[in-house]
């Protein structure tokens, strides 16, 4: 389903260049839980970015379900961040002074569905992301660090994505929260979504059954449990 | 879809009241302060130029005393150089003169009923009406007859009216006190609306002759007002009765010549300049406020930008595409100048209403100045609201969402 042939990322700031990501080779199949960890700097958020469709490799090959994405278009690459791929910010990226349930339609906006299935798809999303009901009108900004994170769970779900992609999905959680959360992204798994995300704590990593560790930019190991 | 981008479109500029605010205010005061101030100058414009018609049809005034650039205070030369019979011999021998008007005037004391005023007195003859574009509200003006018999009888303006017997009173019938001598008031002029010296609505119409005889004592007379057939041979009366004076007078270097004309178009012209001037004078003032109406807004859109390119960034990653993003914004910079705009117009409209009100300053409010203080407006508005937005939607998700 994702396959990265020789991708890499080179940032470059005035003179100052900065290789992210060295030329990875890998495939994901569909279904996977996989886990990236590294240390801070090593090029994973780089990689997700890539991978996301947020941004594009500065050489190298990314196909996903067989197409390659760095030859779409602006608008092709919105569709299929909408249509297949979810995506968990470390940081949230929630809409500030805005409703949960505003912030979870974000995605339906323009789209066929009437307000009506769109409340009903974010309500869905959210109670699936484990999120109490009483604080789906609550604005984001008056939300904890675990709501924030389960409304940004629910957004990336609301077009039923076969890919969540989540970078730190619990870097900013205390562990019993983080412990939550990755419960949902298994139970997520078990229903045929297919889940990447990040972390530096092998603990969190331990939730996923295949494990990619990266340094420097390079993989430097990829272990599948059985 | 319509729907999603009229509800992003308030939902956004609800969120956020103060911005909002703040660039449709600054839209409110350029627009307005541009209405208001071009409306002043107009209307002062039209004003002034609607009372220059006011003091006759075609006119040339002729003066004693030495030639001098056009002033506006015709009529009122201190040299004693025309007679009545200067005045008789253009209305006989100048080509194409409807009438012709002498007038002798000078101020003095005027009492009735114990009230008491000091106003200009103007002896002269029947053509004045005709010559001066008077008319009469109730009574007759001076006859023939009257001035043939040295009559003591007068005509009065409005102000005058006021002054002596109260607003709104008929004077007709009531004797007033020039000089010491009964005068019977037979008639009262409408009213030009003019104000500050030269009044035509503070003064006094008595019979030539009769003034003559019993106020100046003396043959001279201060101003002769000829009326031409029709504008176009204003300069040719002009010229002629010019060559006809310098006769009279025994005058063969007209530089030497011991009387000025001037003619009712160099009037206008003069004070359409003066007004004009006024005018720029003003309409710049507005178009600097509406430059620092339109730096705010530029400012306002701009301040928000950071916060902004992060929300466009978030937009895009849960792929909403380029278009919508653009439209959106599209859609905030339009309502906001538009909605600011609106109320600029209403509030500059109302504030030259206001002008009119309690300054009594004349007020044209025009549609030229509105479309171009609107439009100027609106321009700054959506291109500082629409333009950043434009570029940010053009970013990567990720190189927006990064912005600082
Ligand atoms: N936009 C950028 N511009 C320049 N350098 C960047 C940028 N983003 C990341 N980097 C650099 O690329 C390297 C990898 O960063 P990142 O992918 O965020 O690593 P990680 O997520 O593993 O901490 C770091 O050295 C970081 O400083
Ligand atoms: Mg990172």
């Amino acid at each position: 389903m994702i396959e990265c042939k020789n991708i890499s990322k080179t940032y470059v700031n005035g003179d100052v260049e900065t290789q992210a990501v060295r030329g990875l080779n890998f495939k994901i199949e569909k279904g996977e839980f996989v886990a990236i960890i590294g240390p801070s700097g090593s090029g994973k958020s780089s990689l997700m970015h890539i991978l996301g469709a947020l941004d594009t490799p500065t050489s190298g090959e990314y196909f996903l379900d067989g197409k390659e994405v760095s030859k779409l278009n602006d608008d092709d690459l919105s569709d299929l961040r909408r249509e297949k791929i979810g995506f968990v910010f470390q940081s949230f990226n929630l809409l500030p002074r805005t409703t949960v349930l505003r912030n979870v339609t974000l995605p339906l906006l323009f789209s066929d569905a009437t307000q009506k299935e769109r409340e009903q798809r974010a309500r869905e999303a959210l109670k699936y992301a484990g999120m109490e009901e009483s604080k789906f009108n609550n604005l984001s900004n008056q939300l904890s660090g675990g709501q924030m994170q389960r409304v940004a769970i629910a957004r990336s779900l609301i077009n039923n994505p076969a890919i969540i992609l989540a970078d730190e999905p619990t870097g900013n959680l205390d562990t019993k929260t983080s412990h939550v959360v990755m419960q949902t992204f298994l139970e997520l798994n078990s229903r045929g979504h297919t889940i990447v995300l990040i972390t530096h704590e092998p603990e969190i990593a331990e939730f996923a059954q295949r494990v990619i560790t990266i340094r420097d930019g390079l993989i430097e190991s990829d272990i599948k449990k059985k | 879809m319509i729907k999603d981008l009229l509800n992003e479109t308030i939902w956004s500029l609800a969120g956020n009241k103060v911005r909002s605010g703040l660039t449709i205010l600054g839209i409110v005061i350029g627009i307005a302060s541009v209405i208001t101030m071009v409306a002043i100058g107009q209307g002062s414009q039209a004003s002034i130029q609607a009372r220059i018609q006011s003091i006759g049809s075609n006119l040339i005034i002729v003066s004693p005393g030495a030639q001098r650039t056009a002033g506006v205070s015709a009529g009122q030369g201190s040299a004693q150089s025309l007679k009545l019979e200067d005045a008789n011999a253009i209305m006989s021998e100048v080509q194409n003169v409807a009438g012709v008007a002498p007038e002798d005037t000078h101020r003095y004391q005027v009492t009735a009923k114990g009230n008491n005023t000091n106003t200009q007195i103007t002896g002269t003859v029947p053509d004045y009406t005709i010559v001066r574009n008077v008319a009469i509200d109730s009574g007759t003006f001076i006859t023939a007859y009257q001035n043939q018999t040295s009559a003591k009888v007068a005509v009065i303006g409005p102000g005058v009216r006021d002054d002596l017997f109260g607003a709104g009173v008929d004077p007709t019938g009531q004797t007033i006190r020039i000089k010491n001598i009964d005068f019977q008031v037979i008639g009262l002029t409408v009213s030009k609306g003019g104000t500050g010296f030269n009044n035509a609505d503070d003064a006094i119409y008595i019979p030539l002759s009769t003034e003559q005889h019993y106020l100046s004592g003396d043959t001279y007379i201060t101003t002769i007002s000829v009326s031409a057939q029709d504008s176009t041979i204003l300069p040719t009366v002009q010229n002629d009765l010019t060559d006809l004076l310098l006769q009279r007078h025994g005058i063969s270097d007209s530089t030497q010549a011991d009387f000025s004309t001037i003619n009712q178009a160099d009037i206008i012209a003069t004070a359409s300049s003066i007004t004009g001037t006024f005018t720029m004078l003003l309409a710049s003032i507005a178009g600097i406020s509406l430059l620092v109406g339109g730096i705010g807004i530029m400012n306002m859109m701009l301040t928000t930008v950071t916060e902004r390119t992060r929300e466009i960034g978030l937009r895009k990653a849960v792929g909403i595409r380029k278009i919508y993003i653009n439209l959106q914004f599209l859609s905030e910079a339009v309502v906001l100048t538009f909605l600011g705009g609106a109320v600029g117009v209403l509030l500059g409209w109302l504030a030259a209403l206001a002008v009119t009100k309690f300054a009594g300053i004349t007020t044209q409010v025009s549609l030229s100045t509105v479309v171009l203080a609107f439009g100027v407006s609106a321009g700054v508005g959506i291109i500082f609201g629409f333009y950043p937005a434009r570029r940010a939607a053009s970013l990567s998700p990720i190189e927006a969402l990064r912005y600082e």
